[in-house]
């Protein structure tokens, strides 16, 4: 008891302090500020006085604050370092990420944050506006997506991603709204105000399929490449139609009278606004490619380029209202690949990295604010209209793949079976882009509490549900996987040689496909392009930028299998010494043996972070009932501050007395 | 329609090829029209030479790979149904050929692709991929653009990968087991795609300078689709 008296006495001197503060300031987020200044406060002991001072003299301030000063970046930082330590928490299980994929855990989490503050009566800070995130932090991660995408794959299937992305965003918007109207004009449900064109923008804005969202689970459920392909493309792809349906039915919203005429003219801006997307990435690509040929003296700001044109192409996409989406993925697409020829390898990692690291934190973010948002908006529930909604999204989509599928599988090399057009269907997640998209909503739709409301249901629905559930699933229905740490030079000699081969038996035939033009788009790449964009354009064959990359790997891991130090290592030239002269070229390690003997070893000789872990997990509790503790004093509310207190303490002696 | 079948007649032994092949009548008269195109003096066989004015075959890297793959060394000429014989290997695969039935395997499954690729490695035909022969592939492929030690190291490496039993040369079971386990690699699939469209009256022949012929056929063949995994 001893002990509890000094703490309260202790919360009590330093609860008047950060009471003053607070009214001074009255910022939003205080509770974490005011604990970290708590924490980062002196212990309690009297100033040392002034020498030689009157008492009526005011002193010299030893210690002051400013804190509307550094309000904004601090809070953003504060909140961003929150998000990621939820990110680190996450990994200390390794259980759950497995099973549940990191978006749902973030959403959990922004929704306990949510739930904290509006029980402090606090609103969150206003990020999820849309002007926020369609300029901050939608384009890391779209960027993202486009510079990691695999060229090769996503032109042999662009037919099919095409296809999917605009008809199949088509159908289900037009399927759902009038499905949903159809469902208004039911009395029970007591939704009849809802006209025609108000459901149909509301059903453009749930069909359109997320990338953040879908790439976070097909990220882990390593699913064959043709579909992986199919479903990214066509999340980055159906912005363009989202766009122009959105938009369309907005004008057409607070207009009384349809024409045809606006229905052709709106046909004529869905092609301005999707080939206008990508004329200005490819714009932008080439410019910043002929960029980097001439930075060789300032490779510091190499990865800058990159960055800048990118964003460029986005905003002005925005600016014109074209798809900035498809903008930005067919500039990232266009620059990589003589982007990475003309910059150093360092900044080559470095854009890599930074890209990745920006994306992470955006989708982060994203994720996190879902969930705060989720509890601080005013709902408006009406069971029947979101019943339906989910209903007919799951259907449309449904119907939608397998109608689609149908039609193309004909035009398809590798044609799509049921499992795959299962996971395909299932795999349509929507998330915060629809989002961002109800919350721009214009305010003389009557209902639009109810829109957004329906909105984050399905967000919540289709990432929980189908997010968590789709990882068994596919692996119960056993749909074609994928092995993609398969990089064999013998792989790649083969593709080449296919290559030639059908470029040359068409040429026999007199008969041209795809590899016809793609054969004459390398022709021209060689002589044209590749002279203006890069600074030394001897070509490389990809055979040989394999090896290269192969070997590099093959050396690093020898160097790394070598417990230790480095030095003890045989050096790679004398490798190279003694293979020439051995006859038969020595047996070297292959890259999977190394990386199998890797794991077993470090599997076998680290037991002692288990331990370790369940000590972190402990710390994590007990810091998280001190927080609660430290908000029910501040609120004052003594009831709550006694029970934590009683939880806390409880805690704190179980851990010592050695029980888990 | 009664014009297509007295085509057809045209064709000599049309019948069998389709039974043999699996390719359909529209595929088998585009084929024969390529042919009399290629067969420019009208001898009804085509000899080397003729391959050789194809221009685009000339720059290929391995485009003398691929027209000795039609016209064996020892045989002067080349007859319709044997350069059909040939591109039947490069139809998409029947799922459901199965193998109890007592008709010789079709040109177009699995394992007779694998072969035909196989055999443009393979020049001399002992049944293994040696150094020699790897290293001249990529040679062709490669060209200018590496030195010989880049080279021979290619090269070993890519024995060392595939060579299970440690001979030096890659056997055609090697071959096999490195397309099955090489799934993303070797999906690089490549499809010659058309539509079936109208009739023949549509095709029109454009003669190029210098020997040079394209065909542009209008109405086409359906999909010759050479899949690999």
């Amino acid at each position: 008891n001893e002990t509890t008296m000094w703490f309260r006495k202790l919360c009590h001197r330093n609860q008047t302090l950060v009471l003053e503060w607070l009214v001074e300031t009255s910022h939003p987020t205080f509770f974490l500020s005011a604990w970290i200044i708590n924490q980062s406060e002196a212990p309690p002991e009297p100033r040392p006085a002034p020498i030689g001072t009157h008492a009526e003299k005011a002193n010299l301030p030893v210690f002051t604050m400013d804190y509307p000063r550094i309000q904004i970046p601090f809070e953003v930082t504060l909140w961003v370092l929150l998000a990621s330590f939820a990110k680190i928490g996450f990994h200390v299980y390794h259980k759950i990420t497995v099973w549940v994929p990191e978006s749902c855990l973030l959403i959990s989490i922004g929704l306990i944050v949510g739930a904290i503050m509006h029980s402090v009566n606090e609103e969150p800070p206003a990020v999820l506006t849309s002007n926020v995130f369609f300029l901050y932090m939608l384009p890391p991660i779209v960027l993202d997506s486009g510079y990691f995408m695999p060229t090769r794959p996503f032109f042999e299937n662009i037919g099919t991603v095409l296809w999917f992305a605009v008809v199949g965003t088509l159908w289900n918007s037009i399927g759902i709204g009038m499905s949903l109207f159809a469902i208004c004009q039911i009395e029970a449900f007591g939704v009849q105000d809802i006209n025609l064109q108000e459901n149909l923008l509301f059903a453009s804005i749930i069909s359109a399929v997320d990338p953040v969202a879908v790439l976070n689970v097909f990220e882990d459920v390593s699913v064959n490449e043709q579909l992986y392909i199919v479903v990214f493309g066509e999340c980055l792809f159906n912005d363009a139609v989202t766009v122009v349906l959105y938009n369309m039915f907005n004008f057409v919203a607070e207009m009384p009278v349809v024409e045809p005429v606006d229905v052709f003219l709106g046909v004529a801006r869905f092609f301005v606004v999707g080939l206008g997307g990508m004329g200005f990435g490819i714009l932008f690509g080439f410019v910043a490619a002929f960029t980097t040929r001439f930075t060789s003296k300032v490779r510091e700001i190499e990865p800058l380029f990159i960055f800048m044109y990118s964003y460029l192409a986005y905003l002005v996409a925005e600016l014109f209202a074209i798809s900035s989406i498809m903008a930005i993925v067919t500039c990232a697409l266009t620059m990589k690949y003589y982007v990475e020829e003309n910059v150093s390898q360092r900044s080559c990692t470095t854009i890599r990295h930074v890209v990745k690291m920006l994306g992470s934190i955006s989708e982060t973010l994203i994720f996190f604010f879902l969930g705060v948002v989720t509890i601080t908006t005013e709902h408006e529930w009406n069971w029947g209209y979101i019943l339906f909604t989910l209903l007919f999204a799951f259907v449309w989509r449904g119907l939608g793949v397998l109608v689609l599928t149908q039609i193309i599988n004909p035009f398809r090399t590798i044609p799509f079976n049921l499992k795959d057009q299962f996971g395909l269907a299932y795999g349509g997640l929507r998330g915060a882009i629809s989002f961002a998209l109800a919350f721009t909503l214009p305010d003389n739709i009557g209902r639009r509490q109810l829109f957004i409301t329906a909105t984050i249901a399905i967000i919540l629905f289709t990432v929980f549900l189908q997010g968590i559930s789709i990882r068994p699933l596919i692996e119960l229905i056993n749909v074609r996987r994928t092995n993609r740490n398969l990089d064999t030079i013998n792989a790649e000699i083969h593709c080449r040689l296919m290559e030639h081969t059908i470029a040359g038996i068409e040429d026999l035939c007199g008969q041209w496909s795809h590899f016809y033009w793609k054969d004459k788009f390398m022709k021209f790449n060689n002589r044209i392009l590749r002279r203006i964009l890069i600074r030394d354009s001897r070509a490389e064959s990809s055979i040989v930028a394999l090896y290269k990359k192969l070997e590099l790997q093959n050396a690093m891991e020898i160097l790394d299998t070598v417990s230790g130090d480095i030095s003890a290592a045989p050096s790679i030239v004398s490798l190279y010494e003694e293979k020439k002269n051995a006859g038969k070229p020595k047996k070297m390690f292959l890259a999977a043996d190394l990386r199998n003997m890797h794991d077993i070893l470090s599997k076998n000789m680290y037991k002692i972070r288990q331990r370790v872990r369940s000590g972190i997990i402990w710390i994590i509790f007990l810091a998280l009932l001190l927080f609660i503790y430290m908000f029910s004093l501040i609120t004052q509310s003594n009831t709550v501050s006694h029970f934590f207190m009683h939880l806390y303490f409880c805690g704190l002696c179980c851990k010592l007395s050695g029980r888990t | 329609m009664g014009s297509s079948s007295s085509r057809l007649d045209r064709v000599p032994g049309a019948k069998d090829l389709m039974e043999e092949t699996g390719f359909s009548e529209t595929n088998i008269l585009c084929l024969y029209d390529r042919f009399e195109v290629l067969d420019r003096e009208e001898r009804g066989y085509l000899r080397l030479e003729d391959f050789e004015a194809i221009q685009q075959l000339a720059v290929n890297p391995i485009g003398d790979r691929i027209i000795g793959a039609f016209v064996f060394p020892g045989r002067e000429t080349l007859d319709f149904p044997s350069f059909v014989r040939v591109l039947a290997h490069f139809r998409p695969t029947d799922t459901t050929w199965s193998r109890s039935g007592s008709q010789p395997e079709p040109a177009n499954s699995r394992t007779r692709k694998l072969r035909f690729a196989f055999s443009l490695y393979d020049q001399d035909g002992d049944g293994k991929i040696s150094r020699a022969e790897l290293t001249e592939m990529l040679q062709a492929m490669l060209g200018m653009q590496v030195t010989d030690e880049q080279l021979q190291s290619i090269v070993g490496r890519a024995i060392q990968e595939a060579d299970l039993d440690r001979d030096g040369a890659i056997s055609f079971d090697e071959f096999k087991k490195m397309a099955a386990s090489g799934q993303t690699g070797l999906k690089s699939v490549s499809s010659i795609m058309y539509r079936t469209k109208q009739q023949q009256q549509q095709q029109q022949y454009i003669c190029g300078e210098g020997g040079t012929e394209q065909v542009h056929l209008k109405h086409s063949c359906q999909t010759l689709m050479f899949i690999f995994c």
